[in-house]
């Protein structure tokens, strides 16, 4: 009984181990999520955007913060984009870069 | 399992009566056998629709989700003017709900709701009922036919349209416009403000200016707009009016409509009477009407006041009230009722769980009109939550185009595929 029980403790850690691997994902950062919620308009979900404006998913931390930061300060200009940067502060800017970098594009 | 009308006609000519009194209702079946935790979502709009998706993909497909919907498919209502100017059909705004069924296991339920219990909170329908644990409603608008004589629904479905939501109206009118001789007159009435989609009666005047002009050029637009001056972008409308359709549409502020007659197609405002060959009264508005039911309309007998860290009514705990139907300074569009209703999935998954929901929440909106074939222009604007007045509040740095253009009329191309992916795909 003993030995069938142990075979059987086995089996399940062999089932719910490759279970909870597949289950398991990277801690979302739910705040950073609910900001970069809205973007999805124009930009897809997660950032992966159907065409037009671009794809947000994967983007390279540093380089979203520095689009982002310049579009704010009105260096690199443009039509529409400028108007949501100028409504974020740095410190959320820095936090949708950090959610939009760890999407799968 | 689904039930659809023609089932429910069929099991009631047969015999089995399914009463609307919540007596009668409640000793009817639960619908779907409730396992765990569920919310039930009504209406599957751009708001309900956003909620059913975003509840099940940040739950990890943990809450069980009921999307109830009266319709077959999703129309999207933005951009539908352009049916009225001749780039688009209805057909190039529906989209089907299968999706959300088959990616997101949404369960969706295509029948009417006929009632709400908030105590018991259970939501009924014409073929059975649904318990939930929390309820989100999206209603969107229904209109107040009462204040303007001559009109009702009958009268909108037949003759005089307000294709203020797409679909059948909207391809109605603009087969009015294609069979109106040339000389005619459109005339449109706005309704006072708040109402959906506040630019959205400007843009259709350019939508219908522009067919008039390249197919029926001596013909006219006139606007009675009850309002004392144009809502949104008042700039970029009379632009286009004045460089794209110069003589051709007239504007008339303060000019509440009063009186309808089906028959001859004319509209009375207090001061004047006006016959048209094609006429559009887009009456005044109030939130749908599972919004009664839910009882969380509130004293103004229009509008759902909410907390808006969560969009939970306050009048009843565990009902959440999105999209148009919210009392807010909030515009009342297709985008800001998919922001809110992804902080209400958001707030509703954490207080499933006895935990309170973010206490930042932050939108942003942009809102394209099409002032011509192809050029279009916008607003755009971030919205935060502040504490101390405990309202969303629109953010500085925000704002409308400079001028139209061809490439913002590709941009609302893009918004359009973008969001519509993104509530149901």
């Amino acid at each position: 009984m003993k030995i069938i029980m142990q075979q059987i403790a086995v089996i399940s850690c062999a089932i719910t181990i490759p279970l909870i691997a597949a289950c398991a994902t990277p801690t979302v950062d739910k705040h950073s999520r609910n900001l970069a919620a809205s973007c999805a308009a124009c930009h897809g979900t997660n950032g992966r955007s159907n065409g037009g404006p671009p794809v947000l998913a994967g983007l390279e931390k540093s380089y979203f913060i520095t689009q982002m930061m310049s579009m704010k300060s009105g260096t690199r200009p443009t039509t529409v984009m400028g108007k949501h940067a100028k409504g974020y502060s740095d410190e959320e800017i820095a936090m949708l870069a950090d959610f939009y970098s760890a999407q799968k594009p | 399992m689904s039930f659809n009308r023609r089932e429910f006609l069929k099991l009631s000519s047969a015999g089995i009566i399914i009463g609307s009194f919540p007596c009668i209702a409640f000793a009817s079946n639960e619908l779907i056998p409730k396992k765990g935790q569920r919310v039930v979502v009504v209406g599957g709009g751009f708001g309900g629709a956003t909620a059913a998706k975003y509840l099940r993909m940040w739950s990890n497909n943990k809450i069980e989700v009921v999307l109830v919907e009266r319709n077959s498919v999703f129309i999207s209502c933005p951009m539908s003017n352009t049916v009225l100017g001749g780039t688009r059909t209805i057909a190039d705004l529906t989209q089907n709900y299968d999706t959300l069924k088959s990616k997101y296991g949404v369960n969706l339920v295509q029948v009417e709701v006929t009632a709400i219990d908030p105590e018991k909170k259970t939501v009924m329908l014409a073929n059975g009922h649904l318990t939930y644990d929390r309820l989100i409603i999206s209603p969107g608008i229904d209109f107040m036919f009462d204040k303007v004589e001559g009109l009702s629904a009958k009268v909108t479905d037949e003759s005089i349209p307000h294709a203020w939501k797409a679909g059948a109206q909207t391809t109605m009118l603009r087969k009015q416009l294609e069979a109106m001789p040339d000389g005619g007159t459109f005339v449109m009435s706005i309704p006072a403000a708040p109402y959906r989609c506040p630019p959205g009666p400007y843009e259709r005047s350019c939508q219908v200016a522009s067919y008039l002009k390249t197919n029926k050029p001596k013909s006219k637009v006139i606007i009675l707009d009850a309002n004392p001056d144009i809502t949104s972008k008042k700039g970029l409308f009379t632009a286009a009016w004045k460089e794209l359709y110069p003589g051709m549409v007239e504007y008339r502020n303060s000019s509440n409509v009063i009186q309808v007659d089906a028959g001859t197609k004319t509209v009375k405002t207090e001061v004047d009477s006006i016959k048209a060959d094609v006429l559009n009264i887009i009456p005044p508005m109030k939130a749908g009407a599972v919004a009664n039911m839910a009882g969380v309309v509130g004293a103004d007998g229009r509008w759902c006041a909410v907390d808006f860290l969560s969009y939970e009514s306050k009048v009843h705990k565990n009902i959440h009230v999105i999209g148009d139907a919210v009392s807010a300074a909030l515009p009342k569009s297709g985008h800001m009722a998919t922001a809110q209703a992804k902080i209400c999935a958001a707030a509703v998954i954490e207080m499933l769980s006895g935990n309170p929901p973010d206490q930042n929440p932050t939108v942003s909106n942009t809102c394209y009109s099409m002032v011509s074939n192809n050029e279009a222009v916008h607003v755009a604007n971030v919205f935060r939550f502040n504490a101390e007045k405990q309202a969303m509040v629109s953010t500085d740095g925000g704002g409308v185009s400079a001028s139209r253009s061809e490439l913002e009329g590709t941009y609302a191309g893009f918004w359009l595929k973008n969001i519509m992916s993104d509530v149901l795909l």
